[in-house]
This record gives structure tokens, sequence and C-alpha cells, in this order.
């Protein structure tokens, strides 16, 4: 379509970082109308170009090619490159499209706040950084944007730095996705040394012949792949937050929200999502790989959304809702449904960016208020905002017609089909999941909009619509969460939209034999067949009674929940301590540590070391001076006798022998 | 000129700090500074034209001058670099200039011989790194104990005596072992040219003794674990630049003299205490990561956050391999940026609050935000973060352990965590948050001064983490050179 394709390429993710640099630096100088025009005009023009690179590369027109050399050493190159397939095409065009949105709405939501050019610059380096990383060719540059988008979303979820709870969660974010990029950085270390080289296209292309090599890790002979895999996925576990590095998404709700829709929802946490799928190649060659993807996926999946039941803080509702969506996308990877993961991925970024900014609309309409029990019949005075409320959570249950149905569908069923160990489980996982997911997206939407209005009457006079910047970009976004369901269900699951992005095995290829038990047709018949054939199966009655159950708890009974809670309260109880995960991490693992640095400083440096062996040394040098000292009086008549005493002995000794 | 460019470097800054000295007391400050600060940046340049006219393809040593300097024992003033040198060289260059900015109004009393002993420093400095003589490299090495001795004695901490001495006691033991060393060395050979040496026969006894008695004198200046505890003394006592020049250079003397001695000399020996050598290397990354989390002390955490990074560079080196060596030596080169930028926000903050303690801090964002970009982006490149300096060693480092042994990779990656923990941990504390008292309250934001010489080397640590191909390039040869030297056995 255009001469020159690499310049566009270039273009996309150095124009949000140019953009972020002005911001940044000369935010002063160009004041907060100009942060925001040069941002939002960056990552629009990010946006128009991906676009453009999108529907060159559905034209057939790809891409694989270094930028520069990194560095060289030890006869490996490191390049900075660019693939450019229908994968990444995909990612940049949910990235760049949910970003533009989300600077737009921020200009509403950080309004008053002081750091708003802060806000703006961290914003677009963040999609510079996740570009970067969708796009990269290699791993080395996977690994840069990994880690860069971790910087970002730390320095985001510590924007509010002034706060004890964000800077807290900020460090603890990092923390966590170090664990899980310690894991990832070996994984690439054992590519490098296996391979001799970074590149994907080499290393998958190379990856048949060497699945057979074994090494004997932790005593178990295993292959170097399902080793890989398996580290490769700690990564993942700490990026898109699986179980058990998961703890730091909920408290990543501190930041501001436009970032919780976009880092914490949208794009970011999809990461490890998106590496998978990339790295499709090497998992199908290791089932042992699939099967424990799959099978931590599904416990986050289903347990997660659990403790979102009883969340009374309307964003870590989502957040919880997050984890347990990542999970289905984490399943679908392990069911070799890599496919329905992405279309997953992408709706999911629609619908969830959607009740992020959803509830972020909410939180400015109740002046920082996030608590739902200080809500309630909020949808007269919002009603655009209740309006895409309703069509988010519609897509996330999965109502028929809607984007989510048609791909968390298609996960629940390729799962079904797989036949990897602890498919069984993950399917119950998922399953269950549905209802779970109906139950506590329908209580946030009774809680929030319905019912009697529980604030106080300042607060209540107050409340009105957001502003136009806030609630174009949620209607926006509202109109994909309907539609792109529908639109891409039949090229992305059976039309082979991803092309040779990713790669499949006959024998794990779920999605092909899927494509047997739809209806063999096309455009709208497809669709309804879909949508029928979704209405007899299970998830759609879990769903149905899931949203029943939440309106006799929250609208007809409002008294029930309490007397439940009650009731079950060791249950409620685990629920509310997050299975105590966070105690024992910060008990045991993180006083753990602390403890034995204290130890090894104060006993190990100060004692032993210094105590004993420098100072040690001193004293035994001194003590042994101080008695020989004795024998140094200055007296002649002491040395006197003393040479006597001595020609004394050595005669004797003489006379003896 | 091209022939004397290395003596250059190495006089051009000691006649300069005589220069300096000769302006005599306080009043004439201002002069004295303009001096330095010449001084330094002309022998910056005359680095840089020694890179320019570097030829990187070849190991041979380069820029050679070769003299008689005692007949009678066969030494001489022998100068030469390779592509192991010059980074050391540009960074010594590069460094005082930024320490003489930085102590451009800091110092306010004995201006001249403050400015003068760095500028002395940096010329032995030079000389250790290019000095082909083992006598000359003697002579280099301990001289740029006295300066420092001097800077930390003088300009130094309330307990700067005891700190001194430690020092001194620590860093002379080892190096008249070294010397023991180059004495046996010349009664085997008849001479004291290094690369004499390379070529000396030795069998496997001879080799273990001389490892140590080198050992001695490098372990204590990279440091190593467990000589090492002079160090964090050092540091709390001496004054910023003082801190900066001993993170940034002195340690890595040590670093270098594995490179030029230990590794090419005695290459059996070195394969066989590789262990123990690793072994210390991991103890310092992961035993020292922990000891820097509980500290209370900025500048005391960011010492042993130091040793915790050399112990990379041992790692790297006794790894033999080529990702090893040169991960080892970027990690040296970035830490010298990113330690001594470290050390100067610790200064910076110093100079206005007169505390180093963690906990007189806390929300010096609110008040000093240019400052807390700044101290942002040190603090994540020494938490190794790509992107940054601090990222390309450790990378290459973990790469080359990984193809040795699996377990040594894995222990070295937690460097990952516990090198976030400590790093960010500390920035939480004075940095974030609320404003934590009025002395906070009142602190002003960084001065031009300042954002110079922040800047400069926040550019530094940036373009070496998004493009470290030109420091790697420079050194390839004179490393493959080295790994096929420690291959093959002197048995």
């Amino acid at each position: 379509m255009f001469e020159n394709m690499q310049l566009i390429y270039v273009a996309i993710p150095l124009s949000c970082l140019v953009a972020s640099i002005i911001a940044g630096v000369f935010g002063k100088k160009i004041g907060r109308a100009g942060a925001h025009t040069i941002t939002i005009s960056a990552v629009a023009l990010s946006f128009v170009l991906s676009l453009v690179v999108y529907f060159d590369v559905l034209a057939g027109n790809k891409f694989n090619g270094s930028l520069y050399t990194w560095a060289i050493s030890g006869g490996v190159p490191f390049e900075i490159g660019f693939l450019i397939d229908e994968l990444s095409a995909t990612m940049m065009a949910v990235v760049t499209f949910v970003s533009l949105m989300v600077h737009i709405y921020t200009v509403g939501y950080m309004h008053d706040d002081p750091g708003y050019q802060r806000f703006f610059s961290y914003i677009a380096l963040f999609t510079f950084a996740m570009l970067m990383l969708v796009m990269s060719n290699n791993f080395l540059q996977l690994f840069f944007g990994w880690e860069a988008v971790g910087l970002v979303s730390y320095l985001l979820i510590g924007f509010w730095f002034q706060r004890e709870s964000a800077i807290a969660a900020n460090l603890k974010a990092f923390l966590v996705n170090r664990v899980g990029d310690l894991g990832f950085l070996l994984g690439i270390a054992a590519i490098a040394f296996l391979f001799g080289s970074l590149d994907y296209s080499a290393v998958f292309s190379a990856a048949p012949q060497a699945a057979a090599v074994t090494v004997p890790f932790l005593g178990v002979e295993t292959t170097w792949i399902t080793l890989i895999c398996l580290l490769l996925f700690v990564g993942a576990m700490g990026k898109s937050a699986q179980v058990p590095l998961h703890v730091w998404l909920p408290d990543s709700m501190e930041g501001p929200t436009p970032i919780s829709a976009l880092i914490h929802a949208a794009t970011m946490v999809t990461a490890g999502i998106f590496m998978i799928a990339r790295m499709s190649p090497l998992y199908e060659l290791s089932e042992t790989a699939l099967s424990v993807v799959m099978v931590i996926g599904a416990i986050t999946a289903f347990f997660m959304a659990l403790i979102g039941l009883v969340q009374n803080d309307i964003k870590r509702v989502v957040a919880y809702s997050t984890l347990s969506q990542l999970g289905y996308m984490t399943v679908a990877m392990g069911a070799s449904a890599y496919a329905a993961g992405m279309f997953h991925l992408v709706t999911h970024a629609f619908f969830k960016a959607l009740l992020f900014l959803a509830a972020g609309s909410v939180i400015i309409a109740m002046h920082h208020e996030q608590d739902m029990r200080a809500m309630g019949g909020l949808r007269k005075p919002l009603p655009i905002t209740y309006l895409t409320a309703v069509i988010g959570t519609l897509a996330l249950v999965g109502f028929p017609g809607f984007s989510g149905f048609f791909s968390k569908d298609a996960i629940i069923e390729a799962v079904h089909l797989s036949k990897l160990p602890g498919s069984g489980f993950a399917y119950i996982a998922l399953t269950a999941g549905v209802f779970v997911t109906s139950f506590y997206s329908f209580r946030l939407l009774f809680l929030t909009f319905h019912g009697r209005p529980r604030m106080d009457q300042e607060v209540r006079r107050h409340v009105k619509e957001s502003p136009w910047v806030v609630t174009v970009p949620l209607v926006l976004l509202a109109i994909p969460s309907v539609v792109i369901g529908a639109w891409y269900v039949e090229p992305m699951l059976f039309g082979g939209f991803f092309g040779e992005s990713l790669k499949v095995l006959p024998e794990h290829d779920t999605l092909a034999q899927l494509a047997h038990e739809v209806p063999d047709a096309t455009g709208v018949e497809l669709l309804l067949g879909i949508m029928l054939h979704g209405m007899l199966a299970p998830p759609f009655w879990l769903f149905l009674v899931g949203a029943i159950a939440a309106w006799v708890m929250y609208i007809d009974k409002p008294e029930l929940p309490g007397k439940l809670a009650v009731k079950f309260s060791a249950i409620y109880r685990t629920l509310m301590n997050k299975y105590g995960f966070d105690e024992f991490y910060e008990r045991v693992i993180a006083r753990g540590i602390r403890s034995i640095g204290h130890v090894f400083w104060q006993i190990g440096d100060a004692k032993v070391i210094d105590g004993w062996m420098v100072n040690g040394t001193a004293r035994v040098v001194g003590w042994f001076s101080g008695i020989i000292r004795h024998i140094q009086t200055g007296y002649v008549y002491h040395y006197a006798f003393a040479m006597i005493i001595g020609l004394f002995l050595l005669m004797t000794l003489f006379l003896k022998f | 000129m091209d022939a004397h460019l290395l003596s250059l470097v190495i006089w051009t800054p000691i006649v300069g700090g005589v220069l300096v000295l000769a302006t005599g007391g306080d009043e004439r400050a201002p002069i004295a500074r303009k001096i330095a600060l010449a001084f330094s940046i002309i022998t910056f340049l005359f680095s840089l034209s020694l890179y320019g006219g570097f030829d990187k393809t070849t190991a041979v040593m380069q820029f050679t001058e070769l003299a008689p300097w005692i007949a009678t024992f066969n030494i001489h003033y022998h100068l030469g670099i390779d592509g192991i040198s010059l980074p050391f060289i540009l960074l010594t260059t590069f460094l005082t200039v930024i320490v003489v900015i930085a102590g451009w109004q800091i110092i306010q009393t004995k201006v001249a011989q403050y400015m003068a002993a760095f500028l002395i420093m940096e010329g032995l400095m030079n000389g250790v790194f290019s000095a082909l003589d083992a006598i000359l490299f003697y002579v280099f090495w301990e001289g740029m104990l006295i300066p420092m001795f001097i800077i930390i004695g003088i300009w130094g901490g309330p307990n700067r005596i005891y700190a001194t001495i430690k020092f001194f006691l620590f860093t002379l033991l080892g190096s008249l072992l070294m010397l023991v060393a180059f004495i046996y060395l010349y009664q085997q050979s008849r001479s004291f040219s290094i690369p004499d040496y390379y070529l000396l026969p030795l069998d496997i006894k001879q080799q273990i003794l001389l490892f140590i008695a080198f050992f001695a004198a490098f372990a204590v200046k990279v440091p190593m674990f467990p000589v090492h505890t002079w160090l964090p003394d050092a540091h709390v006592e001496a004054p910023t630049g003082g801190s900066v020049i001993l993170a940034a250079i002195m340690l890595k003397m040590g670093g270098y003299g594995f490179l030029r001695f230990n590794l090419p000399i005695l290459p059996d020996a070195s394969h066989a205490l590789a262990g123990v050598m690793i072994a210390l290397s991991l103890i310092a990354i992961i035993y020292i990561a922990l000891v820097a989390l509980v500290q209370e002390d900025m500048k005391k955490l960011i010492a042993y956050s130091s040793i915790a990074h050399m112990g990379f560079v041992t790692l790297g080196f006794f790894i033999f391999n080529q990702q090893g060596i040169e991960g080892g030596i970027a990690q040296m080169i970035s830490h010298g940026f990113i330690s001594g930028a470290l050390f100067l926000c610790v200064g910076v903050l110093y100079d206005r609050m007169h505390s180093r303690q963690i906990s007189s801090y806390g929300g010096v964002a609110n008040t000093m935000p240019v400052f807390a970009s700044f101290m942002m982006l040190f603090a994540m490149a020494n938490a190794g973060l790509p992107g940054t300096s601090g990222f390309v060693g450790e990378f290459l480092v973990i790469l080359g352990a990984f193809k040795v042994n699996v377990w040594y990779a894995v222990l070295a990656g937690t460097t990952l965590i516990f090198g976030a923990a400590y790093t960010l941990w500390m920035y939480k504390r004075v940095i974030y948050g609320a404003v934590a008292n009025d002395a906070v309250e009142a602190l002003s934001d960084i001065s031009a001064r300042e954002v110079v010489f922040l800047a400069l080397l926040a550019a530094t640590v940036l373009i070496m983490g998004v493009w470290p191909f030109p420091v790697l390039d420079i050194m390839h040869a004179s490393v493959e050179n080295l790994v096929a030297q420690t291959a093959v056995s002197k048995l």
C-alpha cells in the first residue's frame, strides 16, 4: 500500500516515545493543554498508522527484519527489530486504540490533578513500551518491552506518591513481577544456550529438531523445550497475574483509574498471554508445559472470581474479574486454542477497559468514593455511564451476541475438547466460573446503579454525568464491546485469521475440532448457529442463574448477603483474606528475608568478619606486642642478665652434646 | 603526539594537579576550580583521541611506550593499552570531570588541595590501567591510595580516621603480597614486563601460590566477600567525590587485576580455583544483597549494593567464556556510572540535610521533583532495568553462567529481585511518600550545576543501555584473546 512500510513501523512506537519525552521534560513549558495535545496526537497517529499496517498485513504484506544491532557477544548477535504479522498487527491496533481512548478520557479524569503532564508522559511512554513488546522479532526486545511496561506500571501505580498505600502497592507490583522476570530471563538464557540465537524465526525453525534434547532438572529428566516453556511461563504468571504471582494486580488499583483500564486490564497484563501465543511453536512441543499452563489458568479463573464476590470497592471487583478473565485466556493457551485466547484478549481489552472507565466515571461522579455500599441508584443521574456499563457487563458475562460470548464460549468448548491432563479440571473450573462471573458482575451493576441511593444528601445533590471527554471514550469502547465478537468470530476462530503467526499441531488442534460442531455455514447464519449452540450449553444457563441470584440478593432481598456472610463465615473470611496469599508473602517471605539480612549484617559482617577477623587480628597483634614490650625494658642490667643466662644455656648445650 | 598519548593521559592531570596546588590558599579558590576543570576536560579529550585512534580489530597492545627506567633490575617505563584497558581509562577521565563539577560549590575549604588530589589520582589511575611493567604498575597502584587516603582523611566525616586506617591496612596488606608475587615472577623470568609473564611456564604449585598473592591484592579492591567490610566504612566517611571515585573506579582495579594477571598468567590455577571464586561471587550477590536490604544509611546501602554488583564481575570472569568476561567488564563500566550517580544523588541530599539516614527523609519528590526523576532513573539502572546500562552486564553474565551451570544463573539471577528490592525500597522511603518533616519541606530542587552532572550521567547510562554495541565492540578482540590464553594450559 505504501512505498516505505518500514518507516511506518518505526514511526508507530517512536511517535509515542517522542511525545512522552516532550510532555515529561518540557511539561512545565508546554502546559497542560500542550501536554495532552501532543501525546493524544502522537497516539492518534500511532493508531491510524497501526490500522494502515493492520490492513496491509491482512493484504498479505508481512515483515521481519532488524532495526539495529544492540550488541554482539560470544558470537551471538542481539538485535532490535520488528516482526509484523497478523498477531502483532492485531495487538498494535488494540493497544493503540485503547490507549487513545484512555488518553482522551484522562483529560477529564485527571482534570484537577497537579501531576497532569507527568501522567500523560507516563501513559505515552507505556504505549511506546507496549508497542515495542508486541512488535519485537526477538526475545531480547521482548524482555525490554516486558520490563519497560513493568516500569511504567510501577510509576503509575505509585502516581499519587503521597499515599502510603499507593507506594506500597507499586513496590509490591514491581517485586512480584521481578520474581516472574527471573523465570523469564532464565528462559531466555536457556534459549540462547540451546539455540545460540534469540531471534524468533531462527529459534522456531530449529525448535522441532531440539524437541527431543533432554536435561536433568531437579532430579527429573525433562526436555529443554519443556524447561524453557515453563520458565517463560513463570514470567507470564508475573505479568499476567496468575496464581500465585497474582497478588500485585488487585493492589495496583491504587493507581488512577485510566491506567487500571489501560495497563491493568486491556494491555500490559495480557502481555503474558500474547507471549505464550507468540511462542506457540515452542509450547506445542511440550504437552507438560501446556498442561501446567492450563491448570494454573483454571485455578486463577475460578478462585480469583470467587474473591470478586465479596469485594466492596468497585474497582477491586473489576480487578478480580480481570484476574479471572486472564485465567480464561491462559487456559485457552494451555488447550492450544491460541486463536480463541487471542480472540478473548481482544474482546476483553474492549469490554474490560470499558468497565474500568465506566467505574472511573462513577468514581468521578461520587467525588472519589469507591465503596459500592455508599452508592446505589446511579442509573438516573448517570445515564450514559449506566448504559455503557450494562453493555460492558453483558459482554463480560457472555450474553449471547455480545463480544465476550463468542470468545469465552470458544475457550470453554476448546478446553472441553482438549485431551491433555488437567483439561477436565479446567473445564469444570471455567464453567463454574461463568456463574461466579455473572453473579459478581450483576452484583456490581445492581449495587452501583440500582436500588435506593445510599450516599449522603450532599454527595447526592452533586452527582452528575461526566463530561464528554469521559463519555465519548465510553461510547467508543462500547461499540466494539458489542460487535467485535460477532465480527471476528468467523475469521479468528475458524478462518485462520492469524495465519502462520500461531502454530498448532494437528493432535492439539481443539479449534479445528470445534469447527466440526458449529453449523457448516458463514455470515449471519453461522452467528445464529453459534448463538443457538451456546444457548443450549451449560455456560448460558449458569450465566442466567448467576444474574438471577444477584438480583435476588441485591435487589429483591438486600438483607440476604449479610445473613449468608454470617452463616458461612469461614468461607467469607477466607475470601476476604484472599486465601491468605498476602499475609503469607508479607509475614513469612518478606519478613523472613529481612531477618536473614539482619543476621548476615549484624552477625556475619559485624561480629564474625569485623569483630573476630579484622579487629580480632588487631587485638591479637596488640596483645602480643603488649607481652613482648615487657622484655624491652631499656635497663642495661636486664639485657646483661639475659645475655649471661643465654651464654650459660649455650655452654650447657655444647658441653652436653 | 600519538606516540605519547598514554603519557599525556597520565601526566596531564598530574601536572594540572601540581599547578592547582600552586594557587595556594582558599582566597584563590575560583581560579583553582577553573584550572582543575580545564585539565580534567583536556585529559578527557586526550582519552577520546585514544578511542579515536584505537584499532579494535586486534588484541595487540596499542599506543605502547617503552623506555628504560631502572636498568639494573630490567624495569621499564612501559605503557600500552588493549580493548580491556581502554574502557576504564575513558571511565576515569569522564568521571573526573564529573567529580570536579560536583565539588564546585560543596567544597569550600582547602579547595586547591581537594581538586589537586583528584587530578593527581586521575593520572595515577590511568597509569594503573596502562602500565605494562609490573613495578610501574605497582607504583601507580600504591600511589593512587595516597590521594584517596588524604581525601577521606581530610574532607571526610566524623569517623574518618578509623575508616582511613581500615581502608589503608586492608588494601596495603593485599598489595604487599602482590609485590612479593612480582618479585617471584622476576626471579623466574628476569623481567618485570607483564606480557613476558603470559609466556612464562609455571607449574601448578607456583601458579596456586601466585594466584593467592594476587587474589589478596585484587579481592580486597573488588571487594569480594569476606574482605569487603572496609568498603562500607570508607564510603560512609568519604566526601561525595571520594565515594564516586572509590566506587566508580578504584573498585574496578580489582577486576582489572584479575583480567591482567590471574587469568592470563595463571590459567591453570584460575581453573583450579574457579569453584572458590564462583562461590565467593555468588555469596557476594546474595548475602550482600540481603545485607544491603536492611541498611539504614543510604551510603552504606549503595556501598553494599556495589559489592553485590561486583559479584557479577568476578562471576563473569571465572566462568571463562566470552559472554561472561565481556559481561563482567560491561558491568564494571556501567557500575562506574551508576554507583557514581547514586553517590552524587546522596551527596545532593546530604549537602542540604546533612544526614545520610534513610529515616531522616520521606517525600522528597514533593519538594525536589526534578531530582526525584533523576534518582528514579539511577535507581532503576541499579536494579538492572533493560534500557539502562545496568542491564547489559548482568544479562551477559547470566547468559554466560547458564552455559556453565544452570544453578549459577539461577542464583545470580536473584539479583533481579533483591537488587530491585533494596534499591526501590530505599527510593520509596526517601523520595516517595508525604513530606516527612520540616527539613524536607524546606528542600530546594537541584541547581543548574547539579542538573549538568546528573544529566551527563543519565545520558551515558541510557545510551549504554540502548546501544552497548560500541562498548562491547572495542573489547571483543582482546577478550577473545584472553579467553584463548585462559584456555591454554601452562603445565
